[in-house]
C-alpha cells in the first residue's frame, strides 16, 4: 500500500471485482446462525473473506457489512483492528517468525533476519507474486504461546518448532519449490487461503485434520518425568459429597 | 442421540494406554449412587492411573520439522542415556499430574481415550445436584483462576445475579498471548474434553444455556482440536437438548480471535467476541452482572475451567490436598528458556523454580541463571535471589511480583536485561489498543527511548524519563496492559539499573546495532 493510502481517520481497503458464490453466501448464513446474536459473527466474516481472497478488500468490507447490517465504517473499524487481517494480498504461505524476547534471544532474530535476507523482502512484505505459488508473506509475530518450543515460527498459523536460521531455511526453500513439510504440531501444512476458512469455523474434513501426530517433547515432559519417577497426583477418595446449598440469610 | 453410558471405544485406539482398574464407563456409571454423591471407581488406594510406559530414554533428536510420533517424543521427553531421573528426593518438583496425566495417551485428543481415561464420569453426578452446589464446591475447593489474576473461581460463578431476566454465559479465555505463557495451547490440543467437560458443569452450575470458547486466532491447531471435541461431545449426547436426561440445554461455540494480544483482557475479549474492536470496557459493570451481550457472564481461564471436572471427581479435600492453604490445586508451570529440558511440568501450588529446575535438568550447558519471570513478561522479574520463592499467588505477590500465569521464561548471564526489556516493550507498544491517552503515548514513547538505549545512543537523562513515564502509565492506564507495559521497566530498574546506566555512558557496547532497529516491529 502505498503511503498516499495511509492517511489517518481514512483506512484503505483494496478494491478488486470479486463477487462471492453463492458457497460462501451459505458459509457466511451459517456461521451468522452459530451466535444468539449476529455481529459476534463479524471476526469470523473476516477471516471467511480473506479465505476467499487472500486478504481483506473493500469489496470483502461490504459483504461483511451486507450479511450483519452494519456499515462499511463499522466492519472498517475492527478489520483495521486485528493482525490477523491483512490489507494487502498475501502469498500462498504466511510465514510468521516469533521476535519476542524469549524468541529472539535464543535464535529468533537470527531466523528472522536470515529469511528476510533470502527473500529480499521485509516485515509484512510478500516475495513473489501474492496468491501464486512458492509466494511467501513473512512478519514478526509476538508471542506465538510456544516459548516451551522455542524459537518457533509458523506458517499458516501450523507450529515449526525449535528453529535454527539454518532449518528455517531449508523449510522456505521447500515452500518456494512447492513442496509442503509436515508442521512439528499442526495439520498437513495447506496454504494461507485454506487455513482462514478452519479458524472461520469452517471445517470440511475436521476429523482427519486433528489426527496428524503432534506430540511434542517439552509438551511431554512433566507427564513423561511423573510417570517414570512414579509420582501421582494424591488418589481421590472412594464418595465424595457436594457441599449443601449455602443458608439464606 | 447417542447412550452416553455405552460407549463404543475404537478398535484398539488407545492400546498402549493401560486401562486404570475398573474404570470402564459403564463401571463408573452403574457406581453412581444417587444425587449429590461422587462414587470413584477403584479403592482408595488406587492412583490416578499412569497413562504411559516409558521405555529407556535415548537422546532428544532435536529434528527441526516433521511430526514425531509419540514413542519418540516419549523417549526423547526425559533425561539423557545414564543421567538420572529427578525427584523430589533429589530436589525436583513433586509432580502431581492432574491436568496434564492424559497428555502422553495415544490419540489423546479423543474422546474415546478420554472416556476410558476417566472422562465424562464427573458430568452425570454434577447434572444431578442443584447447580448452586456446585459453585459451593470449587468454592469450597479454593480454586483460583489461571488466567493471572487469581481470583477465586467460585466465588466470581456466585456473582451472577440470582433473578436475572436475562440468560447468562460462560465465556472461556483461550486467548493465551502473554509472553511466556504457553499451557493453555498445549492443553487444548492434548486434552481437549477436559476443557468441554467443565465447560459443560460450569454452564450447569451458572445455568447458561450458551458458552462460548474463544482461542486465539493463531492456535489454529488448538481450534480444530477443541472443535472436534465439541462434534463429538455432541454426538455422545454430552451437548446439545436435554443432556443426560436431565433436561438441561447447552450449545458450545468455538470462537477464533484475530491476533489481538488485549483480547486476553476479559472485557476486551466480550468486546471482540461481540465483533467489535478489541478494546477493555470501563468496569463496574462487571462482566458477572453486564458481560456479553450486557447478560450476566462469567469469564474464566482455559486451565481453570479443564480442573473443574477433577474436583468433581475428587472433591474439595482431596483438591486442598494439593498445593498451599491459599493457593491450592496443582498447576501447570511452563519452563521455557535457556533451560535444559524445557516444558510443562504440572506440580502442586508453592513449588519453587529451584526445583523445577532440578526437575528440568538445570540451566542449558550449565550457565547460571541472570534473571526470569514468575509469570510471564507483565510480571515483576526476579533474580536468583527469589529461586525458593514457593510459586503461589500469595507467596509471589509477598516477594514483590505476580504469580500471573506461571509462565517460567528463565534467561541466562548472556542475555542483556536492557536487550530484553527492550523486546518486551515493542510488543507491548505494538499491543496496545490505542483507547488510552497514557499506554498508547506512553509505550510509543518507552519504545522510543528504548531503542536510543540499545542501539548505544541514550542517555542518563533517558533513563529519568523512561522511569517518569512508566509511573506515569502503571496506574493511570484503562486496564493492566498498561501496568504490565510499565512493568519490565520498573522491575529491570530494581534489579539492574547498572545495565542501562553502563550502555549509555558506553561503558559497555550497544547491544543492537543501530541499522537493526530499523524496520523493528
Amino acid at each position: 500500500m502505498s503511503n498516499a493510502n495511509r492517511r489517518i481517520g481514512a483506512p484503505v481497503f483494496l478494491t478488486t471485482d470479486i463477487v462471492f458464490d453463492e458457497l460462501t453466501e451459505t458459509r457466511a448464513d451459517e456461521i451468522i446462525a452459530k451466535y444468539p446474536y449476529s455481529r459476534s459473527a463479524l471476526l469470523p466474516l473476516l477471516h471467511l473473506v480473506q479465505s476467499v481472497e487472500g486478504f481483506v478488500s473493500q469489496p470483502g468490507i461490504e459483504f461483511c457489512g451486507r450479511k450483519l447490517g452494519l456499515t462499511v465504517a463499522e466492519v472498517s473499524a475492527v478489520a483495521t483492528f486485528y493482525t490477523m487481517y491483512k490489507r494487502t494480498p498475501c502469498g500462498e504461505h504466511l510465514i510468521s517468525v516469533c521476535t519476542n524476547a524469549l524468541c529472539a534471544g535464543l535464535g529468533g532474530d537470527a531466523i528472522f533476519a536470515t529469511l528476510t535476507n533470502h527473500l529480499g523482502v521485509g516485515n509484512e512484505e510478500t516475495a513473489g507474486e501474492p496468491g501464486t505459488p512458492g509466494s511467501l508473506t513473512i512478519e514478526h509475530a509476538e508471542c506465538l504461546a510456544a516459548c516451551d518450543h522455542a524459537p518457533v515460527l509458523q506458517v499458516n498459523y501450523e507450529y515449526y518448532d525449535n528453529q535454527t536460521p539454518d532449518s528455517a531455511l531449508d523449510l522456505v526453500n521447500a515452500l518456494q519449490a512447492g513442496q509442503r513439510p509436515l508442521p512439528t504440531r499442526g495439520a498437513p501444512l495447506t496454504d494461507f487461503r485454506s487455513v482462514e476458512l478452519e479458524i472461520a469455523g469452517v471445517f470440511t474434513n475436521l476429523a482427519e485434520r486433528v489426527d496428524n501426530p503432534t506430540a511434542s517433547v517439552p509438551t511431554l515432559r512433566g507427564t513423561v518425568l511423573a510417570a517414570h519417577t512414579e509420582q501421582r497426583a494424591p488418589a481421590m477418595p472412594d464418595h465424595v459429597d457436594f457441599p449443601p446449598l449455602p443458608e439464606k440469610k | 442421540m447417542s447412550n452416553p453410558a455405552e460407549p463404543t471405544p475404537e478398535p484398539g485406539a488407545p492400546a498402549a494406554v493401560p486401562p486404570p482398574a475398573a474404570t470402564s464407563v459403564a463401571d463408573a456409571v452403574s457406581t453412581q449412587t444417587g444425587p449429590g454423591t461422587v462414587s470413584n471407581p477403584g479403592t482408595g488406594e488406587e492412583a490416578l492411573p499412569v497413562p504411559v510406559t516409558i521405555e529407556p530414554a535415548l537422546p532428544p533428536t532435536g529434528t527441526p520439522t516433521g511430526p514425531s510420533s509419540l514413542e519418540a517424543a516419549l523417549r526423547a521427553a526425559g533425561p539423557g542415556p545414564g543421567e538420572n531421573w529427578p525427584t523430589p528426593a533429589d530436589g525436583g518438583a513433586p509432580l502431581t499430574p492432574m491436568l496434564t496425566r492424559r497428555w502422553a495417551s495415544p490419540r489423546s485428543w479423543s474422546i474415546n481415550t478420554y472416556r476410558q481415561l476417566d472422562g465424562y464420569q464427573a458430568l452425570p453426578a454434577a447434572l444431578q445436584v442443584e447447580p448452586g452446589r456446585l459453585t459451593e464446591l470449587i468454592k469450597g475447593s479454593g480454586l483460583r483462576g489461571r488466567g493471572g489474576a487469581g481470583f477465586p473461581t467460585g466465588l466470581k460463578w456466585s456473582f451472577l445475579p440470582p433473578a436475572s431476566t436475562k440468560p447468562s454465559y460462560l465465556v472461556i479465555n483461550g486467548d493465551e498471548g502473554e509472553p511466556g505463557t504457553c499451557k493453555d495451547i498445549p492443553l487444548m490440543m492434548a486434552d481437549p474434553h477436559s476443557l468441554i467437560e467443565g465447560c459443560i458443569i460450569t454452564s450447569y452450575a451458572i445455568k447458561a444455556p450458551f458458552c462460548a470458547i474463544y482461542i486465539r486466532g493463531e492456535a489454529v491447531h488448538a481450534l480444530r482440536r477443541v472443535a472436534n471435541a465439541v462434534e463429538e461431545a455432541k454426538a455422545a449426547g454430552f451437548l446439545g437438548k436435554n443432556i443426560l436426561g436431565s433436561g438441561y440445554d447447552l450449545e458450545i461455540v468455538v470462537h477464533a480471535g484475530a491476533g489481538a494480544y488485549i483480547c486476553g483482557e476479559e472485557t476486551a475479549l466480550l468486546d471482540s467476541l461481540e465483533g467489535r474492536r478489541g478494546q477493555p470496557r470501563l468496569k463496574p459493570p462487571f462482566p458477572a452482572v453486564a458481560g456479553l451481550y450486557a447478560s450476566p457472564t462469567v469469564v474464566n481461564n482455559v486451565e481453570t475451567i479443564a480442573s473443574v471436572p477433577a474436583i468433581v471427581m475428587g472433591g474439595s479435600d482431596w483438591y486442598r490436598s494439593m498445593g498451599t492453604e491459599k493457593s491450592p490445586g496443582p498447576k501447570i508451570y511452563s519452563l521455557s528458556g535457556h533451560v535444559t529440558r524445557p516444558g510443562q511440568y504440572e506440580a502442586p501450588m508453592g513449588t519453587t523454580l529451584r526445583q523445577l529446575l532440578v526437575s528440568a535438568g538445570g540451566m542449558l550447558d550449565g550457565i547460571p541463571l541472570k534473571f526470569f519471570t514468575p509469570g510471564g513478561s507483565s510480571t515483576p522479574i526476579f533474580t536468583p535471589a527469589q529461586l525458593d520463592v514457593p510459586l503461589s499467588f500469595d507467596d509471589v505477590a509477598a516477594a514483590g511480583s505476580m504469580l500471573g500465569t506461571t509462565a517460567l521464561m528463565c534467561f541466562n548471564e548472556t542475555v542483556s536485561v536492557p536487550w530484553a526489556v527492550w523486546k518486551w516493550l515493542e510488543f507491548y507498544k505494538h499491543e496496545s489498543c490505542g483507547k488510552c491517552t497514557p499506554c498508547r503515548e506512553g509505550t510509543g514513547w518507552l519504545v522510543q527511548i528504548l531503542r536510543r538505549i540499545v542501539s548505544g545512543a541514550g542517555t542518563l537523562e533517558d533513563l529519568d524519563t523512561m522511569a517518569d513515564a512508566a509511573t506515569n502509565i502503571a496506574g493511570r492506564s484503562f486496564c493492566a496492559l498498561g501496568d504490565a507495559a510499565a512493568t519490565p521497566i520498573l522491575s529491570s530498574f530494581k534489579y539492574f539499573r547498572s545495565e542501562f546506566e553502563d550502555l549509555v555512558t558506553g561503558r559497555t557496547p550497544p547491544v543492537v546495532e543501530s541499522r537493526l532497529l530499523v524496520g523493528a516491529h
